[in-house]
């Protein structure tokens, strides 16, 4: 049985080069405007030369089935969607931050018309059958995105299949993006 | 956590880069939409697919327009290229098309040559001035005073027109200043050079070795897309680094290499290979000659003496040579593509080259494959009736034998009269090649500008190049044109088109039509033989059966694969005088150079100096892009790597502002430094593209430091006349405002 869907993404920082296509592509995908952005890479390098290593991540909205920000939103603004992602109704946000302060990840900005923004998934694309649009550009294939509930799903498999982490375990966010290390 | 990455550069708020679209904001009523999931809307009411110019790879993209804007670019899914895939520059293209500093009409120079003073005139004014100024010079000089550096699709349409007048003067940096070495030492071993894009099985390969190659962060899609998969497949990386790269932080082995000492350590690979009798004999027997010869030679080049040479312990330099050898054929040494380091490229590439044919892996799955193009017929012009004279690229009393393709500095500066010329060069064209980033030793670049009767400059943005022409046209961009078909060797045939996703901004025009004009101004319109250059077009396609429109549709259509290798029945043939790979070059030593790859020791720092690196970016495309806004939010300012110990004792602090003065006393514009583990302490890297001195650029203008000010010296490779650029030095202080 795969219950309900819960819509994860897996991150392959074996793979991922650091490219940041995907912070354009979702830069051009949602319109953001000029020096924001949903997504970012952080390039974590360890060690003292020559005894190096490397780890490169794509990172955005965590989309926790914990959410502090749903919790700390006083409008209802911050709300659980399709699949449990995260969302935010703009009409509803007044703007106060609240779901800022408490996100672990830093995913969320205020957008300059005064609503607060983040990573939706690409939901929109999502409803229509399609893949996020940071996962659709990545030339390293990277990223992927599905039902993890569904274990037939890429996700569930490569879950399964590789070791992997999450970001800020020690915050009980039960985030829903992976890092296949 | 102080100032928010989400907000993470601070950029005007005029820029036009990628505009924030309207968000549909238009109410604030609340409750009405409990689970709003808005739609940005980006998706294109019409969705057109071309290729991309955002570099030189030529991937297919699919454009969305909406209301006449275009609103993002994706892959094309159906194009082999981008597999419906891309890098942040082809995302990036929009930043191009809506760059608010494009050049929007023609110029013509009003002061002085280089003060920037132009005037605004029409097309007609602005052609009739080039054309009588070209024809003046080719009737008092011959058609040979004149010279087209060019680089870019569009560029076709002048070579054309060159040929045409009667002018083999054209030439490319992306020869001599870029893969030229490269391409020569393999044509000498392999009878064929590595080309655009390279032919390698990068996807299929277990062993991938990067020495000069810098997967990652040279950022061509395909090559990128392949090494995910090689990972994905369990492939490991050795990669021979003085940085610790992108690559090298996916690597199993990383060789943090003394720059400049490759060929030490590829002989060494060799000697370890040969002693041990990891080669391929089968293979070597079949289809190579000189064996011997190259077993004799390698003799004494064992890991001790590349040891002391390349800094990488005996123990890794074996045990590295024993893995490289363990999965052939599938084990690439991959050539690289930027090969004009140290004056001695071609015995380096040519040593890259012999290593790889001991691995048997040229026309084999995982190492290299042979070619296939989709084959279409050329359009009915005129043959070019004029016997052009020999380019002046190579000076009396210099041959560079191996030379593939005129010399851009050979061209420069036989547009100096100081200089020993077998004739004079005294106009220039240039398309899209900003030649003061671009060669090295700008003051002779300048000096050769001053000294020209005439100079027009062709480009879509006002880089330093513009402002010393006579007179300016501006190009559309690939977004906005037409250019001639594409088909480059690949694993698969494909024939891509480049076609108009929206109509022409401001006064600007594509490169067909600049070139036709001129030809019709200049007694060669024959040449140029259509009203349209879809008729052009429709009249090549219809020679070789192709529906025009299904290709307008698609963008690409696929030829059917044939076999690229052994292992799919191909037979390997060789096109070098014996018919074989020559691990051992007659050719060489006919011509009086090493036959068998031969290491030259660098000249070493002196003190408190480091060696200048430079490289790049996955962002940006030299400094074509980097006025590019939308780019920007990624990348916005280039920094100068300093190992951290070395930046410590220099006093230097991580992120502050610093200069560089090379050894001939020249001071760099600032730039930031980065004081990283991440890089030997005989060297400074940055990447190539900043720095730009045009006013006009109102975004690049002084943003970060550029390289190219700091190569005042370069070496010449006697084999084919590269520039080898890696050899100066600078040392490294804290700028004084």
């Amino acid at each position: 049985m795969s219950g309900t869907p819960r819509y994860t993404m897996v991150v392959d920082t074996k793979k991922c080069v650091g490219c940041k296509a995907c912070v354009l592509a979702c830069k051009a995908e949602n319109a953001i405007p000029d020096g924001y952005c949903r997504s970012w890479i952080v390039e974590e390098i360890r060690g003292e030369f020559p005894l190096l290593s490397a780890e490169l991540r794509s990172e955005r909205c965590n989309h926790c089935t914990d959410a502090p920000c749903v919790a700390a939103c006083p409008t209802g603004a911050s709300h659980y969607s399709d699949g449990g992602t995260v969302i935010v109704t703009r009409d509803k946000c007044t703007g106060c931050k609240a779901c800022i302060a408490s996100c672990p990840y830093d995913a969320r900005f205020v957008h300059p018309e005064g609503f607060v923004e983040k990573c939706t998934f690409c939901l929109h694309r999502v409803r229509r059958g399609e893949q996020p649009a940071c996962v659709e550009i990545c030339p390293t294939q990277s990223l992927h995105f599905g039902d993890v509930n569904d274990r037939e799903s890429e996700v569930a498999q490569l879950l399964a299949a590789r070791a992997s982490k999450v970001l800020h375990e020690e915050a009980g966010t039960n985030p829903n993006l992976y890092f296949l290390v | 956590m102080g100032i928010s990455r989400r907000k993470f550069i601070q950029i005007s708020a005029a820029g036009g880069g990628a505009a924030a679209l309207g968000t549909g904001l238009m109410t604030n009523m609340w409750g009405l939409t409990p689970d709003e999931v808005s739609d940005p809307k980006t998706d294109g009411d019409k969705v057109v697919a071309t290729f991309c110019e955002m570099c030189f790879w030529k991937c297919g993209v699919l454009a969305h327009v909406k209301d006449g804007r275009v609103t993002k670019i994706v892959g094309n899914p159906e194009h082999p290229l981008s597999k419906g895939r891309l890098c942040p520059r082809g995302t990036g293209g929009v930043g191009l098309l809506y760059d608010p500093d494009r050049l929007q009409r023609p110029l013509v120079r009003k002061e002085a040559r280089g003060e920037q003073v132009f005037e605004e005139v029409e097309w007609d004014e602005a052609l009739d001035l080039v054309a009588t100024k070209l024809q003046g010079v080719i009737d008092q000089h011959g058609p040979e005073a004149l010279a087209l550096f060019a680089h870019g699709c569009g560029g076709s349409w002048f070579t054309h027109l060159f040929k045409a007048l009667g002018s083999a003067n054209h030439a490319g940096p992306s020869y001599a200043q870029c893969r030229g070495a490269r391409e020569s030492a393999f044509e000498l071993t392999f009878g064929a050079p590595v080309g655009s894009p390279e032919v390698t099985d990068i996807e299929n390969t277990r062993v991938l070795t990067l020495i000069g190659a810098h997967l990652g962060e040279n950022m061509h899609n395909t090559q990128v897309q392949e090494l995910a998969k090689a990972i994905e497949a369990g492939a490991e990386l050795v990669v021979v680094d003085p940085r610790f790269s992108t690559a090298a932080g996916k690597a199993k082995y990383w060789l943090p290499i003394k720059p400049g000492t490759d060929t030490a350590l590829l002989l060494a690979w060799m000697h370890v290979i040969v002693k041990e009798k990891l080669y391929d004999q089968d293979y070597l027997e079949r289809y190579a000659v000189g064996f011997e010869q190259l077993a004799a030679h390698l003799e004494d080049k064992t890991p001790e003496w590349a040891f002391v040479q390349t800094t990488i312990p005996v123990d890794t330099i074996v045990e590295t040579a024993r893995f490289i050898a363990s999965r052939r054929p599938t084990s690439l040494v991959h050539p690289g593509r930027r090969t004009s380091w140290y004056g001695d490229d071609t015995q380096r590439a040519r040593a890259v080259a012999v290593l790889n044919a001991l691995l048997g892996n040229w026309g084999r799955a995982g190492g290299f494959y042979i070619p296939t193009k989709f084959k279409i017929p050329k359009a009915d012009t005129p043959a070019y009736t004029l016997t052009p004279k020999t380019p002046p690229d190579m000076p009396k009393g210099t041959v560079y034998p191996f030379a593939g393709e005129v010399l851009a500095d050979g061209l420069r500066n036989a547009s100096l009269p100081s200089e020993p010329n077998d004739y004079p060069i005294k106009a220039w064209m240039v398309y899209g090649t900003n030649l003061n980033q671009a060669l090295p030793d700008k003051k002779r670049t300048l000096e050769a500008l001053q000294n020209l009767d005439f100079m027009v400059a062709i480009d879509v943005l006002p880089a330093e190049i513009c402002g010393w022409a006579d007179v300016v046209l501006p190009e559309n961009t690939y977004l906005e044109r037409y250019d001639d078909l594409q088909t480059p060797g690949f694993r698969t045939p494909f024939l891509s088109l480049r076609q108009p996703v929206v109509d022409s901004l401001y006064e600007s025009k594509p490169g067909w039509w600049i070139a036709q004009q001129l030809a019709e101004r200049m007694g060669v319109g024959e040449y140029f033989p259509f009203d349209d250059v879809e008729s052009y077009l429709a009249e090549r396609l219809e020679k070789a059966g192709v529906s025009f429109e299904k290709l307008k549709k698609h963008g690409v259509i696929n030829g059917k694969p044939e076999a690229i290798n052994l292992d799919e029945g191909l037979e390997l043939t060789f096109d070098t005088p014996s018919g074989k790979i020559e691990l051992f070059s007659q050719r060489m030593a006919d011509a009086g150079l090493p036959p068998l790859p031969t290491f030259t020791a660098p000249d070493e720092p002196g003190p408190n100096e480091f060696r200048l690196l430079f490289g790049r970016t996955p962002t940006h495309t030299f400094g074509r892009t980097t006025n590019n806004r939308f780019l920007s939010e990624i990348y916005d300012e280039n920094v100068l790597w300093l190992n951290a110990k070395v930046a410590k004792e220099l006093g230097l602090e991580n992120g502050e502002q610093v200069v560089m003065t090379n050894q001939d006393g020249v001071v760099s514009l600032p730039i930031k430094l980065k004081a990283t583990q991440r890089i030997r302490h005989d060297c400074a890297f940055m990447v190539h593209g900043y720095g730009h001195t045009a006013p006009k650029l109102a975004f690049a203008f002084e943003r970060g430091s550029c390289d190219t000010d700091m190569v005042t010296k370069t070496k010449i490779d006697p084999a084919m006349g590269g520039t080898g650029l890696n050899v100066n030095f600078v040392r490294v202080e804290r700028w004084q405002a």
